[in-house]
């Protein structure tokens, strides 16, 4: 469309609710801080800890439901309040177990091609569905993770009903040239799960600031300020803003895909609507305007609620609560407060 | 045939209940009340507590209900609602806040009423019969009376000071506070009237369907879908939308096994919103 984004999108007007206003590049306190992340996930993480299957499989399900909320993230970035997440979680699942039960596709190929699937209902239902604005969207999507529930119950053969596909293969070994790459992941032993999983979840993190600080990434924000005026000056808005819902539900269809393989198995009620606002609520307490908000609110919510097994029964009370409490005293989320003290947003302009 | 087209219109006028509290709130104070089907769940345990266990008169059980539910919306309009107006930076925000008021409701519920399904036994008792039709006396009741109250409502909304108020409120939030109307006050009134709809919506279905603590999102959805269909903030479109939707569940559960039902009313809406995204009445926007 030959024009650039970039020179066209005010900057100031971004203030701070623009998400990853930052330059192109990293300063060098996130740096850091993303280094600090990585090594505490990829070593610290496996040998404090790689002892207790428990915590490992924990902290498992938390990167892969940040992996997931990151997909909601970049729905917010263009304006919308996504709760269909639950749903494209549900389809990547199926795929997965259906390719890999049905058709005996190895898990490496089913990953891929579940959140494929994933991105390619998402775009064609996300076509109709993105004309919706506001409260109109939130419902829309909010119907469909039911929708999708409900399709999956009466899939007939192919999603085996209320029953749901259970034995579902774990993923094989990778040989190259007769070399083992990868071993199977037959074991007891969560750890090769649990690297698979930060593995997914750093390369999302990566792939997701790559996209936001793109130009990619201005287009979405531009669609969040204002579509009309995005489309005045010449961006063709019902293309990105299917863009950015596909991007979610790939990111959405892989983590369902990778929990089916985990459990080994998925049934119609493994993503319901509360799912949906889960993804949602770690997205917003962590806070809306910084690409690690998905992952600080999972793994804060998951960690702390395993740690406090005395309020389980009430998990999710409390996060009604915490909701409501987070809305009214802290609307920017968790992240906004730490970055107050230096003074300075994240992207250092503040 | 004639079942169907009974069962229908006993639907179509309880959601008629449900699509109007929620239009009400909606064009109010545009706050889309994600809480409405746990306010409905909750008049239903209302109703089963007090005249289900406790054996109280069942119409001074409904008062029950308006009361309860009419104090749930006035608290959460005065303590979290109107806050987060006088502070809120974006858009998504009301949203969040009303769907963390959904969260705590349900599991509210959950925790204090348990996950049985309950039931009540029937207020009157007796079958009426319309040709090949069977019309029990209990869904009669149910039926008359929300007629009843939607009347009354309607009346109310377009003759009384209040009810002007709120219309006037709907229409420009700043100059109906410059005419001298206690805005906040009429907000809290109006959320409160719109949750004590979905209350004794619940309390009148309660004696036909019987109520647990899950199904507060099915009637959040199915409330979402009759105002998608008949337009957002819309009060014809609230009705038209009831008897769109209780007559295709009425059809459908006659013809279809189970769950279809449902799948083809989502798959109707999607492609309905795709041909008019602003409902059957709603003013066309975006």
């Amino acid at each position: 469309m030959g024009l650039d984004i970039n020179r066209l999108t005010p900057r100031a007007g971004n203030g701070g609710t623009g998400a990853a206003t930052e330059n192109d590049r990293l300063n060098r306190g996130q740096k850091l801080r993303f280094a600090a992340f990585v090594l505490i996930l990829l070593v610290a993480v496996p040998i404090l800890l790689g002892r207790s299957p428990y915590f490992i499989t924990v902290l498992t399900n938390a990167a892969i439901l940040s992996f997931i909320s990151l997909g909601v993230w970049v729905t917010f970035s263009i304006g919308r309040m996504n709760l269909a997440q639950g749903a494209f979680a549900l389809v990547g699942g199926y795929a997965g177990a259906i390719l890999s039960t049905r058709y005996g596709v190895p898990f490496w190929f089913c990953l891929p091609l579940a959140g494929l699937i994933s991105a390619v209902l998402g775009a064609l239902i996300g076509w109709p569905v993105l004309r919706l604005k506001g409260v109109y969207f939130a419902m829309t999507t909010l119907s469909l993770t039911e929708a999708i529930r409900l399709l999956a119950l009466n899939g007939g053969d192919l999603t085996k009903g209320a029953t749901g596909i259970v034995n579902i293969p774990r993923p094989g070994a990778i040989d190259i040239f007769g070399l083992t790459i990868v071993h199977d992941f037959n074991g007891a032993d969560p750890l090769p799960f649990y690297f698979l999983a930060c593995a997914l979840l750093l390369l999302g993190l990566v792939g997701v600031w790559r996209l936001s600080t793109s130009r990619l990434g201005w287009v979405f924000r531009s669609l969040r300020q204002n579509e009309d005026l995005a489309t005045s000056i010449g961006i063709n808005v019902a293309k990105y803003r299917v863009i950015a819902f596909a991007v979610c539900c790939f990111m959405g269809g892989i983590g369902g895909a990778f929990f089916a393989a985990f459990h080994q198995n998925i049934y119609p009620a493994t993503y319901t609507i509360s799912d949906s606002v889960n993804f949602m609520l770690y997205c917003f307490l962590g806070g809306l305007s910084y690409i690690f908000g998905p992952v600080v609110g999972a793994f804060l919510l998951v960690v702390a609620f395993e740690l406090l097994q005395a309020v389980q029964d009430y998990q999710a009370l409390i996060y009604g609560i915490l909701m409501i409490a987070c809305m009214l005293w802290l609307p920017n989320g968790i992240l906004s407060l730490g970055l107050r003290h230096d003074g300075k947003g994240k992207d250092g302009r503040r | 045939m004639e079942q169907m087209l009974v069962n229908g219109v006993v639907l179509a006028v309880n959601y008629a209940l449900i699509a109007l509290g929620i239009t009400l709130i909606f064009s109010i104070m545009n706050i889309l009340n994600f809480a409405h089907g746990q306010m409905f769940m909750i008049g239903g345990f209302v109703v089963y507590y007090l005249y289900g266990l406790f054996k109280v008169n069942y119409f001074l059980s409904l008062i029950a209900v308006v009361l309860v539910l009419g104090g749930i919306g006035w608290c959460f309009e005065t303590f979290f609602f109107r806050r987060m107006r006088k502070m809120a930076t974006r858009e998504e925000n009301s949203m969040l806040l009303a769907v963390g008021t959904a969260l705590l409701l349900e599991n509210l519920a959950l925790s204090i009423f348990g996950e049985k399904q309950r039931g009540v036994p029937p207020v009157v008792s007796g079958v009426f019969r319309f040709g090949t039709a069977y019309l029990p006396a209990g869904r009669l009741l149910v039926m008359v009376l929300a007629i009843v109250l939607i009347v009354g409502l309607l009346l109310f909304v377009q003759y009384t000071k209040l009810g002007r108020a709120m219309r006037a409120l709907a229409q420009d939030r700043e100059v109906t506070h410059l005419m001298g109307v206690n805005v906040d006050r009429v907000a809290a009134f109006g959320f409160a009237l719109g949750a004590a709809l979905a209350g004794v919506a619940g309390g009148l279905l309660v004696t036909v369907f019987g109520v647990n603590s899950g199904v507060g999102n099915v009637y959040s959805i199915k409330a979402f879908i009759m105002i998608m269909i008949g337009g957002a903030g819309v009060v014809p479109g609230a009705i038209l939308g009831a008897i769109v939707l209780g007559f295709a569940e009425a059809i459908g559960y006659e013809l279809l096994p189970g769950s279809i039902t449902y799948l083809l009313i989502f798959t109707g809406l999607i492609i309905f919103l795709l041909l008019r995204p602003q409902g059957l009445l709603g003013k066309p926007w975006g």
